[in-house]
């Protein structure tokens, strides 16, 4: 008899980003340093650097700018990009995710960029194949470089890119506002954050946000009124929110507006010189308002366009390291 | 091969009186002929003349066979995962000599024919397998299953195992009839109404991790009502029902069950092996614990909880609220578990680990006395399920009995195993106490 199947224990590759709490804030200053060269780099020189490579993008999810950036972002570096979605594979014939991974690799593909709607599976398909993988959302859990871009939208903003470190972000209060419950950005944002110096602050209501949350990281602070926690933000970070899930948790989408939605009255009563994020995509008229989501304090579209710089990097550590020495001499 | 064994110079452990002595043991056509209690060699003789194979115990605890009033032997219908053979063999190898096999099977063993079927010779179990069919038709929850009839082809209690009997009516009919026959209801306590989707303990790590948690309030509201019902039928039935509450993980539950104890209802409860040794920092990945993040092979049903409910656990074993230890042994095929953590069966497997693990934390951590530890496994297990001839050492009684060596520590190597599934969290982990012979109805069934 054999038990030939993949030990669960199988170590994973160390150029992965499962979660945002594997890679120290050193690492993160590498990987915005690199982000910033690969951004300015030459065309020509940039595709160089994954010259015939195989990128595999495998998502269970739909999605937008995740996929488009990991894509481009691969594609800047000259590597060649595959996808596999859930709704053309043989997912739908009910293939497992270990054996969809080991076929992607028996494919040639070095690395693997997941969306799974079920929290840890890029852990397992990381143990599953041995390639490096990263994580583009799993479930409720992580979206890691989702607080990657954010990160660097934030340090932009505050005019700090050159120093990051552990002071980086020392005396700013991000105040991350809506589902949070169900929210990987809120968990991936909220265990990098605070590591950078910032003051993570929760709100949003009992149903989206319940009080375990505090025990996500060290230091983390909830504010259940909106307007309160409004006066102490540097950044307001809305969350988008599922209708669906509202009629779930029985609260009413428009008393949760009155509460907790950011319109232009809320924003320039209580916090007018904050910055305004939005992971997208955004309801308007539920979470935020057009005219905040389109106005001066809003860096929304800034953080699509990090994002495909901060993938950029995350590829080239997949490949080669982390390490901004290790980009061939320009 | 003679049926003949001659147990020499062992330590004689009774769990009930918690006492130990030198002595020897023959065995004859699976019975215990003879117990000799003080300095080896009086049996020499009689051995000799029954030509009896002479198993030396110097250095080693002799103590009645294991009784397990939880596991599941997969047979019939999913047979990938174990059979009754290799499951029972793997109950032999951690020294259990009776084992009741738990109804979720397919077909769910709701009738006397597949009672029958799993209690045939034909299944080759090693060990003696003992059985509760359904609660219910189909483990559906709405109609009883035929209790007398199955009473009477062995039955020894009934459960829905894996589901809860939720019903208050349905539930309350079950004591009833369960009661009039003086067997046990065996509750799988689970409000499923609160815990659709759930994958782990409701807490700050499932949080953490992203996945749904069962809250404490899903096990202990049924235990309530459960007891709740006791009570009320003990009042209007003059009756005296049995609930047995299966594998019991949270101090809300086990206060209850304390309780109700305490008010004179006839309630026992089970703890297992992992409730005791582990946390739900497990599935958040922890080396202490040997785990990695997302391991399925640390989810079952109920999960793994806090540290302060697997302290609960371990005092409710020490005190007594806890009757018995039981492994809710549950193996999965390992392509089975390997997908993502949400969409894995629950279950991992314990036989073959149960008094390794016991030992080493009610024993080793908590100074449990090695008899105490033993009549979890043994004299309070046959209490529950009323078996009279079990759980001691006693002439003229079946020769169920386990040679240990209850000093030896040593780290579990799944490689061992002989289930057929391999979904177990304590690879590597620390044991205490090694079977070295497992004897089931005279027959040498384990040897190290």
């Amino acid at each position: 008899m054999s038990f030939a199947v993949a030990s669960p224990a199988a170590a994973t590759h160390s150029g992965s980003l499962l979660s945002i709490q594997d890679i120290s804030v050193p690492q993160v200053r590498d990987l915005l340093v690199l982000a910033t060269k690969l951004e300015t780099m030459p065309h020509r020189e940039r595709i160089a650097i994954l010259d015939g490579r195989k990128v595999a993008l495998l998502f269970y999810e739909s999605s937008t700018r995740t996929r488009t950036s990991f894509e481009l972002a691969a594609k800047s570096l000259g590597a060649m990009t595959t996808l596999v979605s859930d709704k053309s594979s043989s997912i739908e014939k009910g293939e497992s995710l270990h054996d969809t991974g080991v076929t992607l690799r028996a494919l040639g593909a070095e690395c693997i960029i997941l969306r799974s709607n079920y929290s840890g599976a890029s852990e397992l398909l990381a143990r599953s194949t041995g390639l490096p993988v990263l994580n583009a959302g799993d479930g409720m859990h992580e979206h890691p470089s989702q607080a990657l871009l954010d990160l660097r939208t934030m340090l932009e903003w505050f005019g700090t890119e050159a120093e990051v470190g552990e002071t980086s972000l020392q005396g700013k209060a991000v105040v991350i506002t809506g589902d949070i419950r169900h929210s990987r950005v809120a968990r991936s944002n909220a265990l990098l954050l605070g590591r950078l110096g910032a003051q993570v602050v929760l709100c949003g209501p009992k149903a989206l946000l319940p009080q375990e949350a505090l025990q996500l990281a060290p230091g983390i602070q909830m504010e259940r009124d909106f307007d309160r926690a409004l006066t102490k933000a540097d950044v307001v970070m809305m969350l988008r929110i599922q209708r669906e899930r509202l009629v779930g948790l029985d609260l009413d989408a428009t008393e949760y507006a009155v509460g907790y939605q950011l319109n232009e009255r809320r924003l320039q009563q209580f916090a007018p010189k904050a910055l305004v994020m939005h992971p997208g995509p955004m309801v308007r008229g539920l979470e935020i308002d057009s005219a905040v989501a389109d106005g001066s304090q809003s860096r929304i579209e800034r953080q699509v366009t990090h994002g495909l710089a901060v993938r950029m990097a995350l590829l080239h550590r997949a490949f080669i390291s982390s390490a901004p020495e290790d980009l061939p001499a320009a | 091969m003679s049926d003949a064994l001659y147990l020499r110079n062992g330590t004689l452990l009774q769990p009930a009186s918690d006492q130990q002595m030198p002595g020897d043991l023959l065995v004859v056509h699976g019975l215990v002929r003879a117990m000799h209690k003080g300095e080896s060699g009086a049996l020499d003789e009689e051995a000799r003349q029954c030509a009896a194979e002479i198993i030396d115990c110097t250095g080693l605890t002799v103590a009645p066979g294991l009784i397990d009033a939880h596991v599941h032997l997969r047979e019939p219908g999913q047979t990938h995962k174990e059979t009754i053979a290799t499951g029972t063999s793997a109950a032999a190898a951690g020294g259990f000599t009776t084992v009741v096999a738990m109804p979720n099977t397919t077909p769910v063993t709701d009738s006397v024919k597949w009672l029958r079927f799993v209690q045939a010779p034909e299944r080759c179990a090693a060990v003696r397998v003992l059985a509760m069919p359904a609660a219910t038709v189909g483990s559906m929850g709405q109609e009883l299953t035929d209790y007398e009839a199955l009473q009477k082809a062995g039955a020894v209690g009934f459960t829905d195992d894996g589901k809860p009997v939720l019903e208050d009516n349905v539930m309350r009919a079950a004591l009833v009839a369960a009661a009039r026959l003086g067997l046990p209801i065996s509750q799988h306590a689970e409000d499923t109404r609160l815990t659709a989707g759930a994958s782990m303990n409701a807490g700050p790590v499932s949080f953490r991790l992203g996945l749904r948690g069962m809250t404490v309030e899903a096990e202990s509201g049924i235990v309530e009502r459960d007891i709740r019902l006791l009570e009320e039928i003990e009042q209007t039935e003059r009756l005296r029902p049995h609930l047995h509450v299966q594998h019991v993980s949270t101090a809300k539950a086990l206060h209850a069950i304390r309780d109700a104890k305490a008010r004179g209802l006839h309630v026992t409860c089970e703890v297992s092996p992992h409730h005791i040794a582990l946390t739900d920092e497990a599935i958040a990945g922890e080396a202490m614990q040997g785990s990695v993040r997302y391991d399925t092979r640390f989810k079952m049903n109920p999960p793994l909880r806090s540290a302060e409910d697997r302290d609960a656990c371990i005092a409710a074993l020490l005190d007594g609220t806890a009757d018995i230890i039981a492994t809710d042994h549950a193996p999965h095929a390992a392509w089975e578990k390997n997908v993502e953590f949400e969409r894995a069966p629950n279950g991992i497997v314990g036989l073959e680990t149960a008094l390794g693990v016991a030992l080493r934390v009610l024993q080793g951590k908590h100074g449990l006395s090695l008899g105490r530890t033993l009549a979890l496994f043994t004299s309070n297990a046959a209490a529950v399920l009323g078996l009279r001839d079990l759980g001691a050492i006693a002439t003229g009684a079946p020769a169920d009995l386990v040679v240990f060596d209850p000093g030896a520590a040593y780290r579990y190597d799944v490689g061992t195993s002989v289930s057929r599934s391999r979904n177990t969290p304590f690879h590597g982990a620390p044991m205490l106490g090694r079977i070295d012979f497992t004897i089931a109805g005279g027959r040498v069934v384990f040897r190290r």
